[in-house]
């Protein structure tokens, strides 16, 4: 099956090149890296790698940055596609069980949880966030999961096709799920590993940034 | 006797009022925006020179005062135009974000 790996990447010249290779080395040569405006050398490293780059002229958010490589990857005739972060957080060899249930036809998408098994250490102060980000989800999309803001996750063509993601931030993460909910797209979650690297702690999510997210979200739900 | 404020927003008033029907001149706001910011600033020439005016609407509505009343409105209409500018800028945000996937995926077709 055509399996195409989508990256968002803004200001990773220091991990891109080593997430490339680890995807290729497990076989996966179809990978899509959105360049997000970066004013380092991810761009100018990532044209140099066998693989599609795309450039977003302004920074426009990782939101953005999925949907154009998601676009992109259907009008190149993806029949799955895997969003996969460029921090090095995720890893390669699990993606062949993130996509199992989706190749097989059993669900259209798979929602990597690294809360499922207890293979991944979630720093305590992380793991507060999330779960407060699991109920928030819950209780704004119904449905309830281990995990959320998992950038981990396979959809089939048919689910990319339907979900649409119009928010350009982090908010997307969440706009997702609420897609999933509305649109009544089959999923499950499957356990994934997170490599909390120093480097990868460092670009996540502060806690004002979660609370505006809840805040935004909260706006856009009022204004519907 | 005229106070140094009313000068002030008198002029002021004027200011806004030429600024307005230059930019309808040159075609860069509607008749319509035209007419609402000569009434906005039309409105305030009258309540500044004759404060009896703002009692009077401050009187039918129950304020006391009626500089209460300026300010009331005032807050309100800024709100609202604050709303419409949230709402304008998300859209000018998600254009621009269609725009440079456009452009992002367009180059990246050609160049294969």
């Amino acid at each position: 099956m055509n399996i195409y790996i989508v990256i968002a990447a803004y200001n990773e010249e220091k991990s891109i090149i080593s997430v490339i290779k680890s995807l290729k080395k497990e076989g996966y040569h179809n990978i899509i890296v959105v360049d997000d405006g970066s004013r380092d050398k991810t761009y100018e490293l990532c044209k140099k790698e066998k693989i599609h780059i795309l450039r977003h002229v302004i920074n426009r958010g990782q939101g953005a940055a999925l949907k154009t490589g998601m676009d992109f990857a259907l009008l190149s005739g993806a029949e799955i596609i895997v969003t996969f972060d460029a921090d090095g957080q995720h890893r390669a060899d699990e993606i062949k069980r993130l996509t199992e249930l989706v190749r097989k036809g059993e669900v259209d998408v798979a929602l990597g949880s690294r809360f499922l098994d207890s293979k991944t250490k979630v720093p305590f102060f992380k793991r507060i966030m999330l779960k407060g980000a699991i109920i928030f989800t819950w209780a704004f999309s119904g449905i309830k999961l281990t995990d959320t803001h998992n950038g981990f996750r396979a959809f089939s063509r048919n689910a990319a096709e339907k979900i649409q993601i119009t928010e350009d931030r982090f908010e997307h993460a969440s706009e997702i799920i609420d897609e999933i909910a509305k649109k009544r797209i089959r999923f499950k979650e499957v356990p994934v590993t997170i490599v909390y690297s120093k480097y990868a702690r460092a670009k996540g999510q502060s806690i004002f940034n979660s609370l505006r997210i809840a805040f935004k979200l909260i706006l856009g739900k009022l204004a519907r | 006797m005229v106070q140094l404020i009313q000068i002030i927003v008198v002029l002021f008033a004027i200011f806004a009022i030429s600024m307005a029907f230059l930019r309808f001149r040159d075609r860069k706001i509607k008749f319509s925006g035209l007419v609402l910011w000569a009434g906005v600033w039309a409105a305030a020439i009258v309540v500044i020179l004759l404060p009896g005016t703002s009692f009077f609407f401050a009187n039918i509505l129950g304020i006391q005062r009626g500089a209460d009343f300026v300010v009331y409105i005032s807050i309100i209409v800024l709100f609202y135009l604050m709303f419409r500018l949230y709402v304008k800028i998300d859209n000018v945000e998600k254009n621009v974000t269609k725009l440079v996937r456009e452009v992002a995926i367009d180059r990246e077709r050609k160049r294969k």
